[in-house]
């Protein structure tokens, strides 16, 4: 069958078979390989996606069922030279160690602060209550949500390209 | 990885569309809505649908509209919608006593309340949350539709009443005055499936007996509500020694088995303990209910 959908920004169309999830269509078909297949179980949540920005486990999630919809992969975070504050903050608090988690907490972050501009601790720790990280002990990680709250302005990097 | 097996999918862009759908189909077609039941299943290959017919795009299906005497949810209400409603808090806080503890808040954002009763998952939260309310599933099939009591629609562990050609498009909550209702869940960690849950939903008189009462158990094999309990309170003045006679009979009507969220002594043990504390809140709840009625009025 024939899907289209907006992925960060961009409309694209493939054929894939129904049974194809949506975290495969993304990684393999559509090669970002940033958004991160993990428990395959919708427990990790480090397959988190944007769909029509609410954030959803794309393990658990069909192709099909987005098509029409608009995603948005951690790839979709910056624009151009410039990070996303979450992405930022997640850099000044050393919010990631191995990273593997980091797409999927990054992403349920933009939503959270989309939606509440100043979340507090517990706000912040039942938004990604859904998503294991097993190096932060999770204290960093809401520093760092914390850090891009505070600092809702894009800031240029100076003198760094961001890798396409 | 795990894969589905195949299939072929279809939109359904109206409600009678995907009853004709689902009637075009027969028993190899499955509807999927928030699918975090039904793919999960798919996926280990405990369901192979030969059809899968996505309601996403039934928006008229996505709603929560308080009525005088009654709340009415469109079946495709999502779970983090439900927990978020100001009507749904105020009228039947167990409803957010439950959604707070079910699977998380990403889940929520896909699955729905409907979904959550045709899964029909012995261990599900709403399915409780719905008898203890006496909430009515509204059904359409090709031939229309018809209203079912929790007792009708329930047929058993992953098995509903519904015949292959008709869909759950409406759960209705009637409203009484004077009451209160709450849910507890024991889990082994965040966002599992219950080891055991309470709901119970109170109505009280106006000289502050209980003029209705359910209870209900989540994971130990009882469907429906417990009348043995409930009787030792239906007319009395509540009180704790109530709540404990209760507490003592819901546990010895329940039949729950050992599995690896715990022995069977240990399930009777939170089945009592937790159908005297949901007991407690919701008459708590009810008698504050009542104060702000007699206030307002």
């Amino acid at each position: 069958m024939q899907i289209s959908m907006t992925v960060n920004g961009d409309e694209i169309t493939r054929e894939i078979e129904p049974r194809v999830l949506l975290v495969h269509f993304i990684r393999d078909d559509l090669r970002l390989t940033g958004t991160h297949w993990g428990c395959d179980t919708s427990n990790c949540g480090t397959c988190v996606v944007l769909m029509d920005g609410v954030p959803v486990k794309s393990c658990t999630v069909l192709a099909a069922m987005a098509d029409g919809r608009a995603i948005t992969t951690v790839e979709g975070l910056a624009s151009g030279t410039t990070l996303d504050p979450v992405q930022q903050g997640f850099m000044e608090e050393h919010g990631l160690q191995c990273g593997f988690c980091t797409p999927g907490m990054m992403l349920t972050a933009r939503a959270l602060l989309d939606q509440n501009p100043h979340p507090d601790d517990t706000e912040i720790r039942e938004a990604i209550s859904g998503q294991i990280c097993r190096c932060t002990g999770y204290a960093t990680i809401v520093r760092s949500v914390k850090w891009a709250a505070d600092h809702p302005a894009v800031e240029e990097i100076a003198g760094e390209e961001v890798p396409a | 990885m795990q894969i589905p097996a195949q299939f072929d999918y279809v939109r359904a862009s109206t409600i009678d569309n995907a009853i004709a759908l689902l009637d075009k189909h027969g028993e190899e077609a499955r509807v999927v809505a928030g699918g975090h039941s039904l793919l999960p299943m798919m996926k280990l290959r405990l369901a192979r649908p030969e059809w899968l017919i996505d309601i996403n795009d039934l928006f008229e299906l996505d709603f929560i509209l308080p009525e005088a005497t009654r709340l009415r949810v469109g079946a495709m209400t999502r779970h983090s919608a439900l927990l978020g409603s100001a009507d749904v808090a105020r009228l039947f806080p167990i409803v957010i006593d439950a959604e707070r503890v079910i699977a998380d808040p990403i889940v929520r954002n896909r699955g729905t309340i409907g979904g959550s009763l045709c899964q029909a998952d012995p261990a599900e939260d709403l399915a409780t949350v719905c008898d203890v309310l006496r909430a009515e599933a509204i059904v359409r099939g090709p031939g229309g539709g018809r209203i079912l009591s929790m007792d009708e629609f329930h047929k058993g562990p992953y098995e509903t009443s519904l015949a292959h050609n008709e869909l759950l498009v409406e759960i209705r909550f009637p409203v009484r005055p004077r009451s209160g209702s709450a849910y507890e869940k024991v889990e082994r960690r965040v966002g599992d499936w219950a080891v055991v849950a309470a709901g119970a939903a109170v109505s009280l008189a106006e000289d502050g007996t209980v003029d209705d009462v359910a209870i209900g158990l989540t994971a130990v094999g009882l469907d429906g509500t417990i009348d043995e309990a409930e009787t030792v309170l239906r007319g009395q003045q509540p009180t704790e020694e109530l709540f404990e006679e209760a507490g003592r009979l819901a546990a010895m009507a329940s039949l729950p088995v050992a599995d690896q969220r715990g022995p069977v002594d240990y399930k009777r043990h939170l089945a009592d303990e937790l159908t005297r504390r949901v007991l407690r809140r919701a008459c708590e709840r009810a008698l504050a209910a009542q104060s702000t009625t007699t206030q307002e009025g």
